[in-house]
């Protein structure tokens, strides 16, 4: 199966309403959201049905035998992350789960605990669709993003290729959504900073050594900034798939959760539309 | 005071907002913890700029006292160590600096070297000083780099701190609303928004901060979901900004509003009052 995903440096540029068009268009038939601290392609995608959901376990973290502790203190100055108190009891917020203050507990008080740190879905009917959301503050998102992807490819069977709506960002959850996929569409919205986030996420990407593909949102707010990402895709030869009009229908489609393409007449639409036919080889399989 | 901005996700207008409340304060610091991707600099562009590199330990094995006993290895929840042809190898970037590998090993093998994961940079733009960190590219955490920033920033004393903190509801915001005093939560005017919106408030509410909401790309002609929810919930509404071109324009192109339209100077001068007045 191969994948396509979607990524932007920063959230709220439009990925997920390009991630949703592309799906419509192409009838993909297994899809995935990392973005597992605020994933929102489910309020597009119209899943159907029931999901069965998994919990899912990030690190386990330390807990202090308040009977067995005899308070020497040496956890406290051990653990790196600040997470024990100094009536020692640990901050699970804070704790990594790294073992230290277990090494050095002579006296057996520390133990780690699995933790729930989310939970994983999956959609089976007309459509798979995996999917996972992160429990506040828990940290790891790298983790899960892994597990979402893992859980998609496990359950798929005859499908072509998935459509993956990744996270924002550089870190620990994009790395890890960027592993497995074969080509990355980057959508870039046309401003200073957008430019900026642009040209750090296909840092990121080039290290994967996976086909890119960009596209602008929003090209025609900012003419300037529109055409620094054009000359730079020339000059560092990325496909340039697409250019998106601002298009206040946009949140009519995200209001009335449905994807773009399924609104009459939008102008936003029908740059998906050619944004698509240019990317089609990636569908054709 | 310490004030942070926050969003359920990127693009929704965070920094937006705290540049132009920092630039309509005056006298003031303003934060970028958005490590992984900071925007800040790009509207202030300051001068005088410092900057200093954030570094963190990572083990470095002594080939010749190691013995092979894979005690260090087994220790590592992180999987940051491996046993590869009769040497322990070090995957710096799996690594979380806990430093048990030391303490694990019987041999004194392990020592610690400084390993430079991205830096931090401040200057001055006008009356506002400000400080940003930036993330290495390949590096998986930018908490250690947030972390730093805080405590050099925190060393100012001025009236007005601004944290522009990451997107989302992970470690990364956790860590810098912990010392805040009030939180503005910036939500985008669509569903997805409220979806996002109610994640970050669930956040603060846990930490029991008191916020309020700027409702950023209003439209008049559209029902916003978030304000709906923030009525029914008794969220206080600080304030709107509506979606015009040339508020887009000046945005997109880098510019502090506050310094360049008389219109939404007014705007953030009163929203500043307005917050500064629930504090
Ligand atoms: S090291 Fe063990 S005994 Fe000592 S304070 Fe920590 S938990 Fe208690
Ligand atoms: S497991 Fe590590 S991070 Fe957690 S409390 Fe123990 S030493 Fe600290
Ligand atoms: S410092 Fe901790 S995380 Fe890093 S290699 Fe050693 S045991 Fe593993
Ligand atoms: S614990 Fe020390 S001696 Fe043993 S393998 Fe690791 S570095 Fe070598």
């Amino acid at each position: 199966m191969k994948q396509l995903l979607i990524l932007s440096g920063k959230g709220g540029t439009g990925k997920t309403t390009v991630a949703g068009a592309l799906i419509e268009l192409s009838k993909a038939k297994a899809l995935a959201d990392c973005d597992v601290d605020a994933p929102n392609l489910h309020l597009i995608t119209k899943m159907q049905g029931q999901f069965a959901t998994t919990p899912f376990y990030g690190m386990d973290k330390a807990s202090i035998d308040q009977k067995r502790c005899i308070k020497c203190g040496a956890c406290v100055d051990n653990c790196r992350f600040t997470a024990i108190s100094d009536d020692y009891v640990v901050d699970p917020y804070a704790c990594e789960g790294c073992g230290v203050c277990q090494l050095v507990c002579k006296y057996a008080a520390v133990t780690l605990k699995p933790f729930i740190a989310g939970k994983l879905m999956l959609y089976k009917k007309n459509k798979l669709f995996s999917t996972a959301e992160l429990k506040m503050g828990s940290g790891n998102s790298g983790l899960l993003v892994d597990s979402v992807k893992k859980q998609l490819i496990k359950n798929s069977t005859d499908e072509k290729f998935a459509i993956i709506d990744g996270s924002p960002g550089i870190g620990c959850p994009v790395i890890a959504s960027l592993n497995g996929a074969d080509m990355v569409l980057i959508v870039a919205e046309a401003s200073v900073s957008g430019v900026n986030d642009m040209k750090r996420i296909i840092k990121t990407a080039r290290r994967f050594q996976i086909e890119i593909a960009v596209c602008i949102n929003k090209y025609d707010v900012n003419d300037v900034e529109t055409k620094k990402i054009e000359k730079f895709c020339t000059k560092e030869n990325l496909l340039l798939a697409g250019k998106i009009p601002f298009d206040k229908k946009i949140v009519e489609a995200v209001n009335k959760g449905v994807s773009i393409v399924n609104i009459g007449d939008s102008k936003a639409g029908a740059a998906i539309y050619d944004l698509f036919n240019n990317i089609k080889t990636f569908f054709a399989v | 005071m310490n004030i942070a901005v926050l969003s359920g996700k990127g693009g929704t207008g965070k920094t937006l907002v705290s540049v132009n409340l920092a630039a309509a304060a005056k006298e003031s610091v303003y934060i970028d913890c958005d490590v992984e991707e900071p925007n800040g600099m790009l509207f202030f562009k300051p001068d005088q700029i410092i900057k200093e590199p954030v570094t963190v330990k990572i083990p470095e094995i002594d080939r010749k006292k190691c013995i092979g006993c894979r005690k260090c290895i087994d220790f590592c929840k992180f999987n940051a160590l491996a046993y590869i042809r009769k040497n322990v190898l070090v995957f710096e970037e799996l690594c979380h600096s806990c430093g048990g590998c030391i303490i694990a090993c019987p041999q004194g093998a392990v020592n610690e070297k400084n390993k430079s994961i991205g830096e931090i940079c401040s200057g001055i733009s006008e009356h506002v000083k400000v400080f940003t960190g930036e993330m290495n590219i390949g590096e998986t955490s930018g908490v250690p780099i947030i972390k730093k920033l805080l405590l050099t920033a925190g060393k100012q004393d001025t009236l007005y701190t601004f944290i522009d903190c990451p997107p989302g509801s992970a470690c990364t915001t956790m860590e810098s609303i912990k010392d805040a005093d009030y939180c503005i939560l910036v939500a985008e005017s669509t569903l997805f928004g409220l979806h996002n919106f109610e994640m970050v408030y669930k956040l603060v509410k846990f930490f029991s901060k008191r916020c309020g909401v700027i409702l950023n790309k209003c439209d008049e002609n559209i029902i916003n979901p978030v304000e709906s929810f923030c009525k029914k919930e008794n969220i206080e509404i600080l304030g709107k900004i509506f979606y015009d071109r040339e508020l887009a324009t000046m945005n997109t192109a880098g510019l502090i509003l506050s310094r360049t339209s008389e219109k939404y100077g007014s705007l953030f001068e009163q929203l500043l009052q307005t917050v500064v007045g629930k504090i």
